[in-house]
């Protein structure tokens, strides 16, 4: 059964997105550990679900990955905003201090 | 017996890929590429998820995770210009703690998962044998609006409060000043009503195959992106107060529903019988079109001005 | 037939997309590549659709096929003149051999 793959997969993406998050690295590269932690959530359900290249998987998952996923874009979306006001106002901060 | 090889193949390849993808990713000191790659990141995701048999998610992911996901952060990377210094992957030393923990965390879920007892079937046969009643053919679409919609509904919030929280922080953030060439605004011209044409099917052909709300308004507000990348103005669109209106219509529908049918029914979003595939066909349409324009306001980066 | 027709056309095409891959990885600069990657991997796309579009049962899949290849050809037509134009603004000189 293929699927054990992405489950493995998945697992990695988790603990990769998570030891990355709390690194004092850039923003940016936090919010996309956090999309990369949250991929791996949802190969984890949706690998779950498979129950063969012929069968109908289980709905459940996939409807839950799919919350997620809108979910994750909201979150990605206002995290980015957040960062873009933060980024601004500390070069405006930097610019007076300068003068 | 090669055909399952192949697959074995192509399979090991695309999640040795995922990985690789991923750990490029992070390391990488060029954000620019960072971005790139995490959009070859979701694409891949999607190829996944159809051989993992989960069509509905592959189209969100590709046009939700990798496509609107993708075009908010090369807007907020033209946004930054000119970026500060910043400290990589490998500069900074790794918490132990933070070592330990993700360790444990993967330890912990493959153990989990490796004693999860073999011929189980979760929630799929209850879901599959109720399907006929949920007024909908497609499984996924019957959890999402029926079985499951208080799900639904607060998605349906969780988005609202992420465009007022956006908002909120200031007024429309312009990307950089790079006149847009005419060809562009052109070919937008030509390609929205196809667009239009493609979302407004994925959200009807959503109660019976892969394809619903969200992957439509997904699709119809990557149009509404182009449009305002090809340098057009959103006001020649609408005013702020059909803009408010269009933004809540789909939580407002789905919660007056959900409200009638708990004074009707005493119990919360149980859809009359008769009518039920109307309803979620109702629910669905309000749902688009707030998907889309929240999802164009979260582009944006804040209030629209001049409208 | 039809089907021995429509292998013979999707082999052809992944020929193409090797191609289109490999002169991405080795060609010098921008606009090299983006020649290689939208000429080579169109045309690898146009001959996967049609080996598939014959193969099909149905008409309006066929047709689908079609319509997936010409949407793809517009796309990349649109992404790689933005992508040249852009670089030539900002000064990027085409290689030359020398």
């Amino acid at each position: 059964m293929n699927s054990i793959f992405f489950t493995i997969t998945g697992v990695c993406l988790i603990g990769l997105g998570f030891s990355a998050i709390f690194k004092d690295i850039h923003n940016l590269h936090r919010i996309l550990a956090l999309n990369i932690f949250g991929s791996g959530i949802f190969l984890l359900l949706v690998s779950l679900a498979y129950r063969g290249p012929d069968k109908i998987a289980d709905p459940v998952p996939h409807a839950l990955v799919l919350t997620g996923i809108v979910v994750a874009v909201a979150s990605t979306a206002l995290a980015l905003t957040l960062m873009v006001r933060l980024t601004r106002s500390t070069s405006d901060i930097n610019k007076e201090e300068q003068k | 017996m090669v055909e399952k090889l192949i697959f074995l193949f192509f399979d090991v390849v695309m999640c040795a890929g995922l990985l690789w993808l991923a750990w490029r990713m992070l390391t990488t000191t060029d954000l620019f590429m960072a971005v790139v790659l995490f959009i070859s990141f979701g694409l891949l995701m999607s190829l996944a998820w159809i051989r993992l048999n989960a069509p509905d998610v592959a189209l969100a992911e590709a046009s939700l995770g990798s496509g609107v996901t993708g075009a908010l952060f090369l807007a907020t990377l033209g946004r930054m210009q000119p970026l500060p210094a910043f400290h990589d992957f490998f500069s900074q030393k790794t918490n132990g703690v933070v070592v330990l923990l993700s360790l444990m965390i993967t330890m912990t879920l493959s153990w989990i998962l490796f004693s999860v007892p073999d011929g189980l079937d979760g929630l799929r046969t209850e879901a599959l044998s109720s399907l006929p009643d949920s007024g909908v053919s497609s499984p996924v679409t019957a959890v999402l609006l029926n079985f499951r919609g208080y799900d639904t509904l607060l998605e349906l919030v969780v988005l609202l409060t992420a465009a007022i929280g956006v908002w909120a922080l200031g007024n429309e953030l312009p990307t950089p000043e790079s006149k847009p060439p005419q060809f562009l605004f052109i070919a937008v011209r030509m390609l929205i009503p196809l667009i239009f044409i493609v979302a407004s099917y994925l959200l009807w052909i959503g109660s019976s195959k892969p394809g619903g709300a969200f992957q439509g308004g997904a699709v119809l507000a990557a149009a509404g992106i182009l449009w305002l990348l090809a340098g057009l103005k959103l006001n020649r669109l609408c005013k702020l107060l059909y803009w408010r209106i269009l933004l809540v219509i789909g939580p407002i529908i789905f919660s007056c529903m959900a409200l009638i049918f708990l004074i009707s029914n005493k119990s919360l979003l149980t859809y009359p019988a008769k009518s039920v595939g109307s309803w979620i066909l109702l629910i669905e349409a309000g749902a688009f079109v707030s998907i889309t324009i929240t999802l164009i306001a979260l582009f944006m980066g804040g209030k629209p001005n001049n409208l | 037939m039809t089907e021995l027709i429509g292998t013979i056309l999707v082999l052809a095409g992944v020929a193409f997309f090797i191609a289109g891959t490999i002169g991405l990885l080795r060609f010098p600069d921008l606009y090299t590549r983006l020649h290689a990657i939208t000429k080579a991997d169109n045309s690898g796309l146009g001959l996967v659709a049609i080996g598939l579009a014959i193969q099909t049962d149905h008409l309006f899949k066929a047709v689908v096929y079609i319509i997936i290849w010409i949407l793809v050809l517009f796309a990349s037509a649109i992404g790689s003149h933005l992508l040249a134009s852009q670089a030539y603004q900002r000064g990027i000189e085409p290689w030359s051999k020398n």
